[in-house]
C-alpha cells in the first residue's frame, strides 16, 4: 500500500522489540468471535491512475459548461486562482487546531485576519473562527439568544432559506424553544404587522435573513426597533456574502449569522462551506465555536492563541455553549484570501456587477413577458420571476440550451406557483441571460 | 549548557516576519481585475435606496504578490503532518494524499450547484452512493447518512435518532450514560439533545465496569455513548456484554468512531453490538484536518434506527438513476443545508479506493504497531497508568517527571523544540497529567525511533536540569504566550491605531 512508510522487514523487527510474535497478537484484545475473518467486501486497490479516471467519468457525468441561474444559498463567483494556491500548501492543509500556539501562528494569524474582515464587513464587534455552515449557524445563534436573555422563545422569518428553518426545527426541538414564524408582505420583505404578533416577551430571539430567500434586501433597523421594543434580540442571517460589498451592514443586529460560501469557496456539490457568527463585544462569552486572540509572548512580541475556551465542550462539557469542536477552518483561510484579493475596492466593484446583471436580467424577462414579483423593495442578485408555464418545463428547454435554469420556489412555498427564483453573478452573460429571456416567455 | 544538543530531527532555520494583512494595506493597490461589465451599468443608490453601503472600512487594499508572500511567510510558521510526526490523541493526524485533492477539484464535481437537477449530478450522486455503501461495508450498519458536517455534528444526529427511536416506541426517555474517559463533545452532545448526562466510571483497566452500568442501566436511559477503542487507546472487550445490559432495559449503543482508525478491516462495530455511530472522514478516511476542518461525521446505524435518518437519502429510482428521497416522515429532520460536506465525500472515497480492503487492514494493523512500539520504548521512563493492551494510542502520565516540577504541558513544549507536535495534552480527564500519543500508521520506523529519542532525551532532561524545560520552547518564532492575559483582556479583531497614521 502507497502510503504506508514500512517494509516487510521493518514490522517484523518492531513485533520482535515489542515481543509480539504476530501482528494478531496486538489484536488479542478483540474478542475472537467478533474479527473479520476475511476481506470487507468492497472493490480492490486502485492505482492512482485508475482514480483520477473514475472521478473524471463522475466528474463528466455532472453538469460541466453550464451557464446558471441558480442561487438559493450557493452562489457562483469567480474564484481566484491564488486561493487554491495557498491553501494547498501542506502547512495549511495538513495541520489541525492550532492547540500549540508557538507552531501554529500561522493558522492563528489567518483566522484572526479573518474574523477582523467579518466585523468590518458585518458591522459587528467580533466574530468567530468558524461555524459549519449558514443553516447550524443560524440554529446555534437562536440558541445562543435563549442563553443570553434568558427567555425560551424564537421567531423566524418565513424569508429565512427554508434548509436553514429545517436545521433550526431540528436543533431547537430538544431545547425547550418553541419557533413561531412571520410572513412576507407584498413586496417581499417581512411583514412588520405578523412580525409584531411572532414576538411577545418570552421571545428570546427573531432570526430574519437579508437579503432574504427571496433576494429583497430587508429594512434591517425598522425591523430591529419592532424586537427590540420586545426584548428580544435581532439575529440577521445572511446567505450571500458578496452582498455585504454594496449592501449597508445590518449593524442594528445583536447577532449576524454569515455564510461565507460566496467568498472564494467552491459550489461542491453543497459543501463544505462556511458558516460564522459575529455579535457584540459584551455578548461574546455566550457565542459557541473558537476564536483567536492577540496576546504577547515572554519577549513581548506579539502572537495569537485560541481564547475564552471555558465557552467550548472540551472544558465545560455538557454546560459547554455547543457541542461544536471541528470547524471550518481552511474554508475560512479561502475566505480570507478571497476577502483580501478583493479587497476594500473591489468587493464594492464585484457586488456593483452582481447587481447589474441581476437587473438587466430582472428587466429583460420582464419584456419578454413574465411577471417580477416583489418589485417595490431593493434586491441584489436575485430576483423572482412568474411565468404562464411551469418553471421545470421552462427549465427543461434551457437546459438543452446548455443553461440551467431558475430555482422552482414551490417545493418550498405552495404559494408562489409557477415562480422560480433566478440569480445573476459577475459570471452571468448578457449572452446567456438573452438566451434565458426568450425560454421565460414561452 | 546548550538546550540544542540533543536534537536531531530539527535546526532552526530563517524564517519571514510578516505582519498583519491590513499593514501592508494602502489605498489604490489591487488583487483583482473584473472583466468589462456587458450590461447597463447601474447606480447603486438609486437601485438600492437607503440600503447602499457607504465604505467598507478597514478591508485590505492590497497587490497579489503581497498576498502570495503573506500567506506563504505566515504558513511556514505552522506545524504539519507534511513535516512530519503529529501524534494528537484522538485526532489520528495521518497523510493526506495528494490525489484526493486533486479529484476534489475536477470540474464537475467542484463546481456542481447543489440544486442542479438530478438528472445532470448522476455522478455527483454516484460517488454519494458508492461511498454510503462501501462505510455501510466497513462499520457493519445497514444505513447510514453523509450529512453531518463533523464529529460533534454526527454525534448530535445520532443522539436525535436514538431519541426519535425511543420515541416511536412511547417514552424518549431521560439520560444518556457517558463514561468519565469520554471527549467532551459527548456530554455536550447529549445536552443539545435534551437528555441528562449521567457520568460511568471506568474500572482499574480503563474499562467500563459492568457492574456500575448494571447498576446504573434502567428504563430511564436512553443510550450510552461509548469510544471503542476508548480515550485511553484501550478496546472494550466486554463490548457485547455492555450491548446486552443496555439492550435488555430498552437502550441503545451509541458508539463515538473517532477511534475507528484502529479497527478498520478488523472489526465491525456493528457485529459486536453497537445501535448507532459516527465515523470521522477527516480522522480515519484521511481527508485533510485543514487548520481545524472541515469534518465530515457520516452516521451509520441499525435497521430500526433508518426511518430516522436526517432527509434527504439517495436512492436509486425505477429508471435506474440516483436521485434524493425528501419522502421521509419519520425522519429527525435535516442537521444540515444541502447534503453534507461534498468535497470531503470525494476524498475519503478515494482515499477507500487506494486502499482497498487489504490495505485499509494493513492499514490498521500498523496504526496499532506503531502505538505499541513507542508503549514498548517509553515504558519505564514514562509512567504508564494503565497496562492493558494498547490498541491505536497509548496514553502515559507525567507522574515520574512531576516531582521535578516538570508537567506534561512542559514536556509538550519542549517536544517542539525537538521537531515534533506534541502528543495531546492533559486528556483523557481520567489520568492526571496524560500524555496521549497517536502516531498513526503514516509513520516510518525511523521517524518514531526519533521521537523515542526525543522523548527519552526529555525525560533524562527531567532529571538532569528541570529548569530547561519550564523555559521551552526555545528555538521557535515566538516564546510561551500569555494565555491569561488574552482571556482576561480578549483583543479579537485587529484595529488601526490612529495616532501612528496620523504621525
Amino acid at each position: 500500500m502507497r502510503y504506508l512508510p514500512k517494509s516487510q522487514s521493518d514490522r517484523e523487527l518492531m513485533l520482535h522489540e515489542i515481543g509480539a510474535k504476530s501482528i494478531d497478537d496486538l489484536f488479542d484484545a478483540i474478542p475472537a468471535e467478533y474479527r473479520l475473518k476475511g476481506d470487507l467486501n468492497i472493490p480492490r486497490q486502485y492505482a492512482e491512475s485508475e482514480i483520477v479516471e473514475f472521478f473524471r467519468q463522475r466528474a463528466a457525468n455532472s453538469a460541466q459548461g453550464y451557464a446558471t441561474f441558480l442561487g438559493a444559498g450557493a452562489y457562483s463567483h469567480y474564484r481566484p486562482v491564488v486561493i487554491d494556491a495557498l491553501i494547498s500548501r501542506g502547512e495549511f492543509f495538513t495541520a489541525y487546531t492550532p492547540y500549540q500556539p508557538e507552531i501554529a501562528q500561522g493558522t492563528l494569524q489567518s483566522i484572526f485576519e479573518f474574523q477582523t474582515m467579518i466585523c468590518e464587513l458585518t458591522g459587528m464587534d467580533v466574530a468567530n473562527a468558524s461555524m459549519y455552515d449558514g443553516s447550524t449557524g443560524a440554529a446555534e445563534a437562536l440558541m445562543m439568544a435563549a442563553r443570553i436573555t434568558g427567555k425560551s422563545k424564537g421567531a423566524v422569518a418565513l424569508t429565512v432559506h427554508p434548509e436553514y428553518r429545517e436545521v433550526i426545527t431540528t436543533y431547537t426541538r430538544y431545547q425547550g424553544m418553541p419557533i413561531s414564524t412571520f410572513g412576507y408582505a407584498k413586496n417581499g420583505r417581512i411583514d412588520l404587522d405578523t412580525l409584531d404578533m411572532a414576538v411577545d416577551e418570552e421571545t428570546a430571539g427573531v432570526l430574519i435573513q437579508s437579503p432574504n430567500f427571496f433576494g429583497t434586501i430587508e429594512d434591517v433597523a425598522a425591523i430591529a426597533d419592532i424586537v427590540h421594543s420586545k426584548g428580544a434580540l435581532l439575529i440577521v442571517s445572511i446567505a450571500e456574502a458578496v452582498s455585504l460589498g454594496i449592501v449597508k451592514p445590518p449593524a442594528e443586529a445583536d447577532i449576524v449569522s454569515l455564510e461565507a460560501q460566496s467568498f472564494g469557496v467552491p459550489l461542491g456539490f453543497g459543501g463544505p462551506y462556511c458558516g460564522v457568527m459575529a455579535t457584540r463585544d459584551r455578548l461574546v462569552r455566550q457565542m459557541p465555536g473558537r476564536l483567536v486572540g492577540e496576546t504577547r509572548d515572554r519577549n513581548g512580541k506579539r502572537g495569537f492563541v485560541l481564547t475564552l475556551s471555558t465557552r467550548e465542550q472540551h472544558i465545560r462539557r455538557e454546560k459547554a455553549t455547543s457541542n461544536i469542536c471541528t470547524n471550518q477552518g481552511l474554508v475560512a483561510l479561502m475566505c480570507g484570501i478571497f476577502m483580501s484579493v478583493y479587497g476594500r475596492e473591489g468587493l464594492k466593484e464585484l457586488a456593483t456587477q452582481n447587481l447589474a446583471k441581476a437587473h438587466y436580467a430582472a428587466e429583460q424577462f420582464k419584456k419578454a413577458g413574465a411577471t417580477l414579483l416583489f418589485e417595490g423593495a431593493p434586491r441584489f442578485n436575485e430576483f423572482v420571476i412568474q411565468t404562464k408555464n411551469d418553471p421545470y418545463t421552462i427549465n427543461d428547454h434551457l437546459l438543452g440550451k446548455q443553461i440551467i435554469g431558475g430555482f422552482p420556489l414551490k417545493k418550498f412555498y405552495s404559494e408562489l406557483n409557477n415562480a422560480a427564483l433566478w440569480c445573476c453573478t459577475e459570471t452571468t452573460t448578457k449572452a446567456s441571460i438573452d438566451a434565458a429571456a426568450k425560454e421565460v416567455a414561452l | 549548557m546548550n538546550p540544542n544538543e540533543k536534537i536531531r530531527k530539527a535546526t532552526t532555520h530563517i524564517s519571514q516576519n510578516e505582519g498583519l494583512i491590513f499593514e501592508k494595506s494602502s489605498p489604490g493597490k489591487k488583487a483583482y481585475r473584473l472583466p468589462p461589465l456587458d450590461v447597463p451599468a447601474v447606480d447603486p443608490d438609486e437601485l438600492l435606496g437607503g440600503q447602499a453601503r457607504e465604505s467598507l472600512g478597514e478591508m485590505p487594499e492590497v497587490s497579489e504578490i503581497e498576498i502570495i508572500r503573506h500567506y506563504t511567510r505566515i504558513s511556514t510558521w505552522n506545524y504539519a503532518v507534511d513535516h512530519g510526526m503529529y501524534p494528537l490523541g484522538s485526532c489520528t493526524m495521518k497523510y493526506n494524499a495528494r490525489v484526493n485533492e486533486y479529484v476534489a477539484r475536477l470540474m464537475g464535481l467542484a463546481e456542481a450547484h447543489p440544486y442542479q437537477p438530478e438528472r445532470i449530478s448522476q455522478g455527483a450522486l454516484r460517488i454519494l452512493k458508492m461511498l454510503s455503501e462501501q462505510l455501510i461495508e466497513i462499520t457493519g450498519m445497514d444505513a447510514i447518512t453523509l450529512q453531518p458536517a463533523a464529529g460533534a455534528h454526527g454525534e448530535l444526529t445520532g443522539i436525535l435518532m436514538v431519541r426519535a427511536y425511543l420515541e416511536s416506541r412511547g417514552n424518549p426517555r431521560k439520560k444518556i450514560l457517558i463514561p468519565d474517559s469520554a471527549h467532551g463533545t459527548n456530554p455536550a452532545t447529549a445536552a443539545m439533545s435534551g437528555y441528562t448526562v449521567e457520568n460511568l466510571k471506568s474500572n482499574s483497566a480503563g474499562m467500563v465496569d459492568i457492574a456500575s452500568l448494571e447498576a446504573q442501566v434502567n428504563e430511564d436511559v436512553a443510550a450510552l455513548m461509548l469510544t471503542n477503542p476508548n480515550t485511553l487507546g484501550v478496546f472494550e472487550q466486554e463490548i457485547h456484554k455492555i450491548a446486552d445490559v443496555l439492550h435488555a432495559k430498552g437502550a441503545l449503543l451509541y458508539m463515538d468512531g473517532a477511534n475507528m482508525n484502529a479497527l478498520v478491516g478488523k472489526v465491525r462495530p456493528g457485529d459486536f453490538g453497537a445501535d448507532v455511530m459516527h465515523l470521522n472522514l477527516h480522522k480515519t478516511f484521511s481527508t485533510p484536518h485543514g487548520g481545524g476542518g472541515p469534518g465530515s461525521g457520516p452516521v451509520a446505524c441499525k435497521k430500526m434506527l433508518e426511518p430516522f435518518l436526517p432527509a434527504p437519502v439517495v436512492i436509486q429510482k425505477q429508471d435506474g438513476t440516483l436521485g434524493f428521497d425528501y419522502n421521509r416522515p419519520k425522519s429527525i429532520g435535516r442537521v444540515r443545508m444541502f447534503y453534507g460536506n461534498f468535497g470531503m465525500h470525494v476524498r475519503a472515497l478515494a482515499y477507500i479506493m487506494a486502499n482497498g480492503p487489504d490495505g485499509l487492514r494493513q492499514t490498521t494493523e500498523d496504526a496499532v504497531l506503531n502505538a505499541n512500539y513507542i508503549r514498548k520504548k517509553l515504558e519505564g521512563i514514562y509512567d504508564l497508568p494503565y497496562t492493558t493492551p494498547t490498541m491505536h494510542e497509548v496514553v502515559f502520565s507525567d507522574r515520574r517527571q512531576v516531582g521535578k516540577g516538570v508537567r506534561t504541558g512542559d514536556i509538550a513544549k519542549r517536544l517542539i523544540d525537538y521537531g515534533f507536535h506534541p502528543y495531546t495534552v492533559s486528556f483523557p480527564l481520567v489520568v492526571p497529567g496524560a500524555l496521549m500519543i497517536e502516531p498513526t500508521e503514516s509513520e516510518s520506523k525511523e521517524e518514531l525511533d526519533q521521537f523515542i529519542d526525543a522523548m527519552k532525551a526529555i525525560a533524562q532532561e527531567a532529571e538532569e536540569n528541570p529548569e530547561i524545560i519550564a523555559d521551552a520552547p526555545y528555538n521557535t518564532r515566538i516564546s510561551r504566550l500569555d494565555e491569561v492575559g488574552a482571556a482576561r483582556k480578549p483583543v479579537l479583531r485587529w484595529k488601526p491605531q490612529r495616532e501612528v497614521v496620523a504621525k
